[in-house]
């Protein structure tokens, strides 16, 4: 099988798969957030926890219960990682530094994963699994349960009550990211990713010759958990370029799926919670277009890579995995950067200068298509709001968006969800580029070099966890600099979503009428479409214009 | 008053109060040209300190952005200021005829009235009564108590023709600056001086009363975090700029943010605002605030009275039905007899269509004696010198009255009655005694005739998702036919006031807006609790103060107009809005090569406009970015077209026109201003 027909193959079977479990996968997820039945388990719990699970909480508790559980979070993964020492299972690894345990902390209940420190020779089994493990589950559900609070801002009327986080919390990790991990756990150990937990070492040859030894640890049951959740944080440095954590075209297959599949089908939860599948499918075919569209212009970048040593090899393999190809490298590429995973099979660094140019821009769209568990349709929502009051006053009437008006204050959370992000993002680059310290950590010159410290707070900033090389990153400077814009970057963004899930709850319903702007048709999809490229476009494109583009149009 | 196009004289009229913006203070109103203001002190400075002409061309067009935009809004104030002299020139000093005391039905007995004082308007209190006599001017707002005057509404209205005031009913308002054209009123004051509807009117024109509306401060957010994320992706350029070995002048930086930042919106936004509120003013219509005009254009459902809006104001005669053995002739000539001196609007039909159908023509009857309609007979009709009487009227007083006289009546008749009533018509049954017996001779159909084109005004309104109510006080069934033939999409009949505000709280109840015209007192608490009330300038205070509107022709039709103006003033900013960002592109396109090919010369393939040189491509983008404001100032008072339409059909229209056209547009002006400016002194390679 041709490398093209292959990978024409994978991205089939890929889209396939997804369309699949689209409804029944979106439709569980509606049911969950919208049951009124507690399991028993459940109710075990919120009595242990000294909830009364039947009570909604308002805006600022629901938020208030996110950070609180967020900042114990950093704070119970510092300590593990400040004394792994100390701990059972540590396989003799020495407890962290402050400053990487902060910014090590920070990224994992970010849903972040970046990660400034090498996986197999820095942590053992117990923060592995009790510290990082925990926040991989927690932190991809905290994103659905603020996405459930948007929704539910549309649905419901006249009312300041959003949901209740720990129901949402406990439903979606009981019901959701538990059972599905332990599936597909299973399904990755069967095709061949190691499951044990020995402190021995585990002797491996390799390609070039030389052999070496490594503690293998419980990869199948964490591999499933980092894809399904978006989170991205590889035991191995290498992260899914390493054989132990994807040995074969199959496994690479499906951890594209895993990492694509809550993201795609929350579209329908979305629909079927407001009530028309066909909003639900408005947003997905945004997602699908963008995502489509750059995974194309990714492989074609990667393909034809503008060089004659290159042209004449066919296409650019430099940075990827013989096991996967150019198409296979791509699709990863593209999937895990539009979705906030951060996850990689290849070396983006190496990329052509377009190619990696891409990769930037897919993570600058804001993690919206699919995005990250929850984040990514909560970012898509806000953008649809600015579409709608773009668009809608075009029409002569106050904008609304599924029957809520578009109103000064709704417009206010948008615009500072809308803000927060890219100021993040060229801030910090702005101040990385502006500090010696900071420029002292970067291996490369020229365009490639401020590409690489963009790719890197982009990165952060849009807790997608993916870096390009080329930084040593294990810096005072970057520790700090980068906890910092993790923390902004996921909690900012989350206190507008659930301001604006207040404010339109409180609202009344209006009627659609002849004269409303009509948002379940291909025209909005491609307004919103349009609006999103316009948006990054123009904040972007300075910075974009001194990296990627400087680098690549010769 | 214009269509709202620009006359060039006005930007020179303009011209001193545009400078007087200049003042910071004024410019923090509107942070997107607030930006501006500081960009171009910083790059005076820059210019002061490293002069070249590159630099000096950019600070003046700069300066010159800020006076554009200040122009604009100056131009749309202008245009109200003239007005409001007009307005000036009739609240010159006026004195008034206090009277102490007032009591009902003094009339013409002066000494009850008090003593009689002069006092000045100015000193006029809330109840107190005043005495105007004809030539006099009316000294403040209030209610006619006692009397019945014409009076010259001209200075409020334009229109000439004097109308009629007097005390009790419906017109029995009286706006102070008016004038007693005959006779003698006493008014009792409901203003305070300095409140009135003239103090009001011209605060409204002057904008001096204008404040921001819930639509204008959404997109106030939009447009100023825009500013702030253009002004952070410059402000961080700078470091990369230097890493990239390219650093960049403040001059450029500050050129780069003015063009990136929504300057053309920002600056014609207030401009916009004011034009909207001008143009209700050029329909005679004054909306108390400017959050009225934009729940307008946002309403869901229009009330509208039957009478005057969907009908002529009366009931015509339409059909002649005859009984039974009788000949339509001699129906029509009996229908004719009995209304010849029938001085209702229904009498005079029926001698109309008399002789326009049967060729009968008026005729003159002596000796006859008129027996006139009183609610107890419910007849009218008249009696002949030879005996024959002859009575038209409600069926069953007529059918009485043949079977009083003697008579026999048909069954049949009772049909065709029922079958008018049903058609929503109301059916007059005409009768005569000669000489021997009494007889039933047939039915007069009198119709509600709709006015001609309201049904396509309907159904546009339909196409741009407005429902509309009819509110009638007929029965049921009458109101039902009257609706069909209309094309109206509900109807409320044998509506009471309380009926009406219970339908605006019900639909309101449903998240819909709800806009109504009201005159009478009774109207007063529907019109408050409607989104868009309009008061018609004929009807009481009570309803004035209620409403948020007054349509100052009194012509309750001008609501669906309202609706349209309200739909005009949001399509137009937004559609600027929308040119003003997709503008960025080309600037984009036209700065960022020019400030980094040097280093990058790949990025020179971004540079699709060829543009000569840096310093001219920067120059260009800026000198487009500020005539740009200039070329829209005509659009933006006008407003952009409005075509009643759904609101798919419109965003694509509008989406072509401002969106496509915000993006090629200014790639052809900018290369066009390039050919030019590359030839100046500075601006070469």
């Amino acid at each position: 099988m041709s490398v093209a027909t292959s990978g024409w193959l994978q991205a089939g079977l890929l889209v396939f798969a997804l369309a699949v479990t689209y409804r029944p996968l979106g439709d569980y997820m509606a049911h969950i957030l919208t049951s009124a039945k507690h399991w028993r388990v459940e109710r075990g719990l919120y009595k242990l926890m000294g909830v009364d699970p039947e009570a909604d909480q308002t805006w600022p508790v629901y938020i208030r219960s996110v950070l609180a559980i967020s900042v114990v979070g950093i704070l119970l993964l510092y300590v593990i990682l400040r004394v792994q020492d100390h701990l059972m299972l540590s396989l003799g690894m020495p407890a962290m530094q402050a400053d990487l345990a902060y910014n090590t902390a920070s990224s994992f209940v970010t849903n972040t994963n970046w990660q400034n420190y090498v996986g197999e020779s820095t942590l053992g089994y117990t923060a592995q699994f009790l510290g990082l493990a925990v926040q991989n589950f927690v932190s991809a559900a905290v994103g659905i349960c603020v996405v459930a609070t948007l929704i539910r801002g549309f649905v419901r009327t006249r009312t300041d009550r959003v949901g209740n986080f720990w129901v949402d919390l406990t439903r979606i990790n009981l019901r959701l990211l538990l059972p599905f991990s332990v599936v597909f756990g299973i399904i990755l150990i069967a095709a061949g990713l190691p499951q044990e937990l020995s402190s021995h070492l585990t002797s491996v040859n390799t390609v070039t010759g030389g052999s070496g030894s490594l503690y293998t640890g419980a990869t199948g049951s964490q591999e499933a958990i980092k894809m399904l959740g978006t989170n991205g944080g590889g035991i191995f440095n290498a992260n899914s370029a390493h054989p132990f954590e994807s040995p074969n075209g199959f496994t690479n297959w499906l951890e594209i799926y895993l990492l694509l599949c809550i993201g795609f089908s929350l579209p329908r939860t979305f629909g079927r919670m407001v009530g028309s599948h066909k909003q639900g499918y408005v947003i997905l075919s945004v997602m699908a277009v963008i995502w489509a569209g750059s995974a194309a212009t990714m492989t074609w970048m990667e393909e034809r890579h503008w060089g004659s040593a290159l042209a004449v090899a066919g296409s650019s393999m430099n940075g990827k995995e013989v096991r996967f190809g150019v198409p296979g490298s791509a699709l990863f590429a593209t999937s895990t950067t539009l979705t906030s995973t951060g996850a990689v099979n290849s070396m983006h660094d190496s990329y052509s200068a377009l190619g990696g140019g891409t990769a930037i821009f897919d993570m600058m769209l804001g993690e919206i298509a699919p995005g990250g568990t929850g984040s990514g349709l909560y970012g898509m929502l806000i953008l649809a709001i600015v579409t709608v009051f773009v668009a809608g006053l075009m029409v002569g009437r106050t904008p609304e968006y599924l029957g809520k008006k578009i109103r000064p204050s709704e417009m206010k959370y948008a615009a500072l969800y809308i803000l927060a992000t890219p100021s993040v993002a060229l801030v910090f680059t702005g101040i990385a580029m502006a500090t010696g310290s900071a420029r002292r950590s970067m291996n490369n010159v020229g365009p490639h070099g401020f590409s690489e410290v963009l790719y890197a707070f982009t990165s952060m900033a849009n807790n997608n966890g993916s870096a390009f090389a080329g930084l040593s990153g294990n810096t005072d400077f970057w520790n700090t600099t980068g906890g910092i814009a993790m923390v902004l970057g996921r909690f900012l963004p989350m206190i507008f979503v659930l301001a604006l899930a207040g404010s339109l709850a409180k609202q009344r319903h209006t009627p659609a009428s002849a004269g409303t702007l009509q948002t379940h048709t291909p025209l909005f999809a491609g307004l919103l479409t349009g609006v999103i490229f316009i948006v990054v476009g123009l904040t972007y494109f300075p910075a974009l214009a001194l990296g990627p583009l400087a680098e690549g149009l010769k | 008053m214009g269509g709202g196009l620009l006359d060039p004289k006005m930007l020179y009229t303009s011209l001193p109060d545009a400078l007087k913006k200049f003042d910071p203070r004024v410019q923090l109103k509107n942070p997107v040209m607030f930006v501006v203001e500081v960009g171009s002190v910083l790059t005076t400075f820059s210019a002061l300190e490293h002069p070249s002409i590159f630099a000096w061309t950019i600070t003046v067009w700069l300066w010159l952005t800020v006076l554009f935009a200040n122009l604009a809004e100056a131009v749309a104030e202008g245009r109200g200021k003239a007005q409001a002299a007009t307005l000036r020139k009739t609240k010159t000093e006026t004195t008034a005829r206090r009277i102490a005391s007032f009591e009902a039905g003094t009339k013409g007995r002066a000494g009850d009235r008090g003593v009689e004082a002069v006092v000045s308007a100015n000193e006029l209190k809330l109840g107190d009564y005043v005495v105007v006599t004809a030539g006099q001017v009316i000294p403040g707002d209030g209610d006619v108590v006692e009397g019945v005057a014409s009076v010259d509404e001209s200075a409020i209205t334009g229109e000439s023709a004097p109308v009629i005031r007097e005390s009790g009913g419906d017109r029995s308002a009286v706006t102070g600056g008016t004038k007693v054209l005959s006779d003698e009123i006493v008014v009792k004051i409901t203003t305070k001086p300095g409140e009135t509807f003239i103090d009001r009117m011209i605060a409204l024109v002057e904008g001096a009363a204008r404040q921001k509306t819930p639509n204008e401060l959404a997109l106030n957010v939009l447009l100023a975090s825009l500013t702030i994320v253009f002004i952070l992706a410059v402000v961080t350029l700078q470091p990369f700029a230097f890493f990239a070995g390219a650093p960049q002048s403040l001059v450029i930086l500050v050129a780069l943010t003015v063009a990136l930042i929504p300057t053309t919106i920002g600056a014609l936004l207030s401009a916009i605002g004011i034009a909207g509120m001008d143009r209700l003013v050029q329909r005679n219509v004054l909306a108390m605030s400017g959050r009225a005009v934009e729940a307008a254009g946002d309403v869901n459902t229009l009330l509208l009275d039957k009478t005057g809006t969907i009908t002529l104001g009366n009931r015509q005669a339409s059909e002649f039905v005859p009984a039974d053995g009788v000949t339509i002739d001699d129906l029509a000539d009996a229908a004719q007899l009995s209304s010849l001196v029938d001085e209702t609007p229904e009498g005079r039909s029926i001698v109309v269509l008399a002789k326009e159908r049967y060729g009968l023509r008026g005729r003159e009857v002596h000796d006859a004696a008129f027996i006139e309609f009183t609610a107890q007979t419910r007849m009218s009709g008249v009696d002949l010198p030879d005996g024959t009487q002859v009575r038209k009227g409600a069926a069953n007083a007529v059918r009485d009255w043949v079977r009083d006289n003697g008579g026999h009546v048909d069954p049949a008749v009772g049909q065709i009655v029922d079958a008018i009533s049903a058609a929503g018509g109301t059916p007059l049954v005409v009768a005569q005694v000669k000489g021997s017996g009494a007889q039933v001779l047939g039915v007069i159909h009198l119709k509600d005739v709709v006015k001609d084109g309201i049904k396509e005004r309907f159904a546009e309104l339909r196409k741009m998702g407005i429902k509309t109510v009819m509110i009638t006080g007929d029965n049921p069934l009458t109101a039902k036919a009257i609706a069909d033939e209309a094309g109206v999409d509900d109807f409320l009949a044998e509506a009471t006031p309380e009926d009406k505000l219970a339908l605006i709280k019900k639909e309101q109840e449903g998240g819909k807006l709800v806009a109504m015209t009201g005159d009478g007192t009774n109207d007063a608490p529907a019109l408050a609790q409607a989104d868009v009330g309009v008061a018609m300038n004929t009807g009481t205070s009570a309803a004035k103060e209620a409403g948020n509107m007054v349509d100052l022709d009194s012509n309750p039709t001008k609501l669906i107009e309202i609706v349209e103006i309200g739909k005009q003033l949001l399509i137009t900013r937004r559609a600027l809005t929308t040119f003003s960002i997709a503008n960025d592109v080309a600037k984009y396109f036209a700065m960022l090569p020019a400030m980094f090919a040097g280093v990058f010369p790949g990025l020179s393939k971004l540079n699709i406009l060829h543009l000569y040189s840096p310093a001219s491509a920067i120059t260009s983008a800026v000198v487009f970015n500020a005539l740009i404001i200039v070329a829209l100032i005509p659009l933006a008072l006008r407003g952009v077209r409005y075509t009643p339409a759904s609101a798919s059909a419109l965003l694509r229209r509008n989406l072509w026109i401002y969106g496509v056209g915000g993006l090629i547009i200014p790639f052809a002006g900018i290369k066009a201003l390039d050919l030019v400016i590359h030839l100046l002194p500075g601006m070469g390679r």
